[in-house]
């Protein structure tokens, strides 16, 4: 029995001595915000351990925090039974925490054994040694069952060898936890398979993987354990094994729905249909096809790169498409630039706020006029007084809070600045505006406010297409809800049938 | 009110260092302040001014055009070639050298907006290219003997004032128009503040770039026309580094390298400080060397100036 016992308390603490990082109640706050909230995570010696979430659940933040990218507010990193309060990235890298990131951090004039020594080549006196480096990475990527020629330039390579390289550059500098963002996301199918075997190889010569994904069937085929957060919050860990589907979708979306939408009259016009896409394909997308009525929110659902952005980029004109028909009340349009989509009615709030919406540096007034001022010219010169009515006219009906009109934009706060593109486009007299994410960064009164704006513009008779991250908002919001998942159109929901759970799954494309 | 009153202040700070400069020379040396010599300033400006407006346009879309000087040569040259060897009448000269000058800023504008060479890439192969066409036409010797109306333009007077200075005038309040009173204003601002929000606020972006360019072009021309009547004879270098001259007035008068901020009023400042400064070295008597240096160190300060700002406005 004793003897049992102690059998018992060994392999307890050889367990609990197998974990080769431990992220303990990590809590990072911006201003204003709460990224994670007592966030722990244990990650054993030899797994490969999934982090999951929708958009925003705080993956990324708290993979920051191991690479020293984010310096946690409180809570504790322990690597190999050493504690840290934060991270830098030489720390990382010294404690074999390796991150491959999207973006390669590579030279693509460099051969693959160069970018392998990048920083720290082999050297002989002050010569680099480029024999001895092709025989080292050479020893690499035969360890790694990768076959590439240690001369190759890494500007030659596909995207998958290329990320190969990163991988077995990680190894190369003794990574113990290898950190691995969307890795199958820039990859064709059969590269996924080769980065699958070396992820697996890697785990059977003790190396730990976290492995962070939106594509659920990778998740189910490599991983060992699941770590699910929500809204910056540690849900559930799951045993891949045991676990379905089913109940990892409902812990990833299951939260209570809390806040509250304006209501609204129904605006639609159930005869008219504004927007039609045919068979739409280009810019990452394939075959789109949908209605869009007169009066009708429709919201397009799905996770970050499932092309909804790309979607709406053709019909702005501000990406060619490569087939099918875009027809705009009733009559097909084509539009090649931003500007003959918006000669046409069509207008974009764009998702990236300060870098494509607004003109910062330019004031209100300006901003308002800008897709008109040719309109309100005569012979190249501005009629001021149309200038500055429409200006008025639209600060105090979308009740835009500045001293005056001259004020940049940059001065406004989040919620000012998305009324001043909106403003723009009402001033442009657009019939179909596009919202992409409209709400992001933007606080909570301002958003309430942003809704009810755009339940009055549909009163008014425009009609909106909504793109949204945010499952409570794209259900509180929309009228139906098309999702999409890698480029193609995976179900359509109307608000009857609006679900968390069913949004997930369409959106995880399983 | 403070604030207020030091943003006046940091408006106008150009204008408080042409005062300065102008009160140091009047005391350094008496014939500073003669009213022949504040003439000749404002005359030996008057070229480097109406260049300065085009290139005042292409920097608020945070570009820049290099090959300034040698449009000044070709245009020299070619209405000089016309003139003297084709026996065009004067105003025939001047319109066609114009209508060049215009196209080649127009070919500038091509490399940039449909190309997408970088703006000091394609304008510094451009300038090499105009440089060998005017070697090409005028055999690498000068060309004159114009007609003695041609000499009007740069070397008469209207009552006290210089024609040039009249031309010069003209020309910035037509600028300034440009700038504030017509909807290609508005979008050299919103093109230099920031190019991708600018489209897809459903501004034609490339058609900006080549307007602009082809400002740049005409006013060098006519800036071009102007010295060719003040030397009264073309020479193959006339216009050599001349766009140096009108970068330093432009950026010294506060239009921002980086687009999108600037106005013509303190550009003017700027082309008269440069003015002064050059009129002020030669009567003391300081080396054409010596003044490149000080030019040099002038421009270096003007852009460092406009580096820190913008960098404060981030943090």
């Amino acid at each position: 029995m004793a003897l049992y016992q102690k059998y018992v308390d060994w392999c307890g603490k050889t367990m609990e001595e197998k974990y080769i990082l431990e992220l303990q109640h990590i809590r990072k706050e911006y201003p204003g915000v709460v990224a994670l909230k007592d966030v722990s995570i244990e990650v054993k010696e030899g797994e490969i351990l999934a982090l999951i979430g929708e958009n925003g659940a705080g993956k990324s933040t708290l993979i920051k925090t191991c690479s020293g990218a984010v310096i946690p507010t409180s809570g504790k990193i322990v690597i190999d039974g050493k504690e840290f309060t934060h991270m830098s990235p030489q720390l990382a890298a010294e404690n074999g925490i390796a991150i491959i990131y999207q973006e390669f951090n590579n030279v693509k004039g460099l051969s693959a054994a160069e970018n392998l020594f990048l920083g720290n080549p082999i050297r002989k006196g002050i010569m680099i040694d480029k024999k001895a480096m092709e025989r080292e990475a050479k020893k690499a990527f035969d360890l790694l069952n990768i076959k590439i020629k240690p001369s190759t330039l890494v500007g030659d390579l596909t995207v998958g060898y290329q990320q190969m390289i990163e991988i077995a550059k990680a190894i190369q500098q003794d990574a113990k936890v290898l950190i691995m963002d969307e890795p199958s996301a820039p990859l064709t199918t059969s590269e996924v398979e080769s980065m699958f075997k070396v992820c697996e190889l890697l785990r059977s010569k003790g190396v730990s993987i976290i492995y962070i994904s939106h594509r659920l069937e990778e998740i189910y085929r490599l991983s060992d354990r699941i770590v699910v957060l929500r809204d910056g919050e540690y849900v559930k860990t799951l045993i891949t094994k045991e676990s379905h589907v089913d109940e990892l979708i409902h812990l990833m979306v299951g939260r209570d729905l809390k806040e509250s939408y304006p209501p609204r009259k129904d605006c639609i016009n159930k005869d008219e249909i504004i927007l039609e896409l045919q068979n739409v394909s280009g810019n990452g997308d394939h075959n789109i096809n949908l209605k869009l009525r007169k009066g009708e929110m429709l919201g397009l659902g799905g996770l970050v790169g499932a092309g909804r952005t790309e979607l709406v980029q053709m019909i702005f004109g501000d990406v060619k498409k490569t087939e099918g028909k875009i027809i705009f009340n009733g009559k097909e349009i084509n539009p090649k630039t931003p500007r003959e989509a918006i000669d046409h009615g069509i207008a974009l709030v764009p998702e990236d706020r300060k870098r494509h919406g607004a003109l910062l540096e330019v004031s209100i007034k300006d901003n308002i006029n800008m897709p008109i001022y040719k309109r309100i010219s005569t012979a190249s010169v501005i009629n001021s007084k149309v200038e500055w009515e429409t200006a008025e006219k639209y600060q105090k009906s979308l009740l835009i809070k500045t001293p005056t009109l001259h004020q940049p934009v940059k001065n406004l706060s989040g919620g000012n600045q998305q009324k001043v593109i909106i403003g723009k486009w009402l001033a442009a007299n657009s019939e179909l505006i596009i919202f992409d994410e409209p709400t992001r960064g933007i606080d909570v009164g301002a958003k309430f406010e942003i809704y009810k704006l755009m339940n009055e513009l549909l009163e008014q008779g425009k009609t909106i297409l909504l793109i949204s991250s945010e499952m409570e908002e794209l259900m509180g919001m929309s009228d139906r809800i098309i999702v999409l998942a890698e480029g193609h159109i995976t179900g359509e929901l109307t608000k009857s049938e609006f679900n968390q759970n069913t949004i997930m799954k369409m959106a995880s494309a399983v | 009110m403070k604030n207020k009153v030091l943003n006046i202040v940091k408006d106008k700070a150009i204008w408080i260092v042409f005062i300065g400069l102008f009160i140091g020379f009047s005391m350094a040396t008496p014939r500073f302040l003669s009213s022949n010599n504040l003439f000749t300033i404002a005359r030996q400006v008057s070229m480097l001014g109406i260049a300065s407006i085009g290139m005042t346009f292409v920097i608020l879309i945070a570009g820049i055009d290099l090959s300034v000087g040698s449009i000044i040569t070709l245009v020299n040259i070619i209405a000089a070639h016309l003139m003297v060897d084709r026996g065009f009448g004067m105003f025939a000269a001047v319109a066609v050298s114009l209508a060049i000058a215009v196209l080649v800023g127009t070919l500038n504008g091509f490399l940039v907006s449909t190309i997408g060479i970088s703006a000091i890439i394609a304008t510094f192969t451009t300038q090499i290219v105009f440089e060998g066409a005017s070697y090409l036409i005028s055999g690498g010797t000068p060309i004159y003997g114009f007609d003695e109306r041609f000499k009007v333009i740069g070397q008469g007077y209207v009552g006290p004032v210089p024609v040039p200075v009249i031309i010069m005038i003209v020309c910035f309040a037509l600028g300034s128009f440009i700038l504030n009173k017509t909807y290609f204003g508005r979008y050299f601002y919103a093109v230099g503040g920031n190019e991708e929000a600018s489209k897809l606020s459903g501004i034609r972006v490339g058609l900006v770039k080549y307007l602009v360019f082809a400002l740049s072009g005409f006013f060098a021309g006519l800036a071009g026309i102007v010295m060719l009547s003040r030397t009264n004879s073309a020479q193959p270098t006339a216009g050599l580094g001349y766009e140096f001259d009108v970068i330093t007035c432009v950026v010294l008068g506060g239009v921002s390298v980086s687009g999108g901020d600037g106005k013509m009023s303190n550009v003017i400042a700027g082309v008269l400080i440069i003015g002064i400064l050059t009129n002020g070295m030669v009567l003391l008597n300081v080396s054409t060397y010596m003044q490149m240096i000080v030019k040099g160190i002038v421009l270096a300060l003007a852009v460092g100036f406009d580096s820190i700002q913008k960098r404060r406005a981030i943090v």
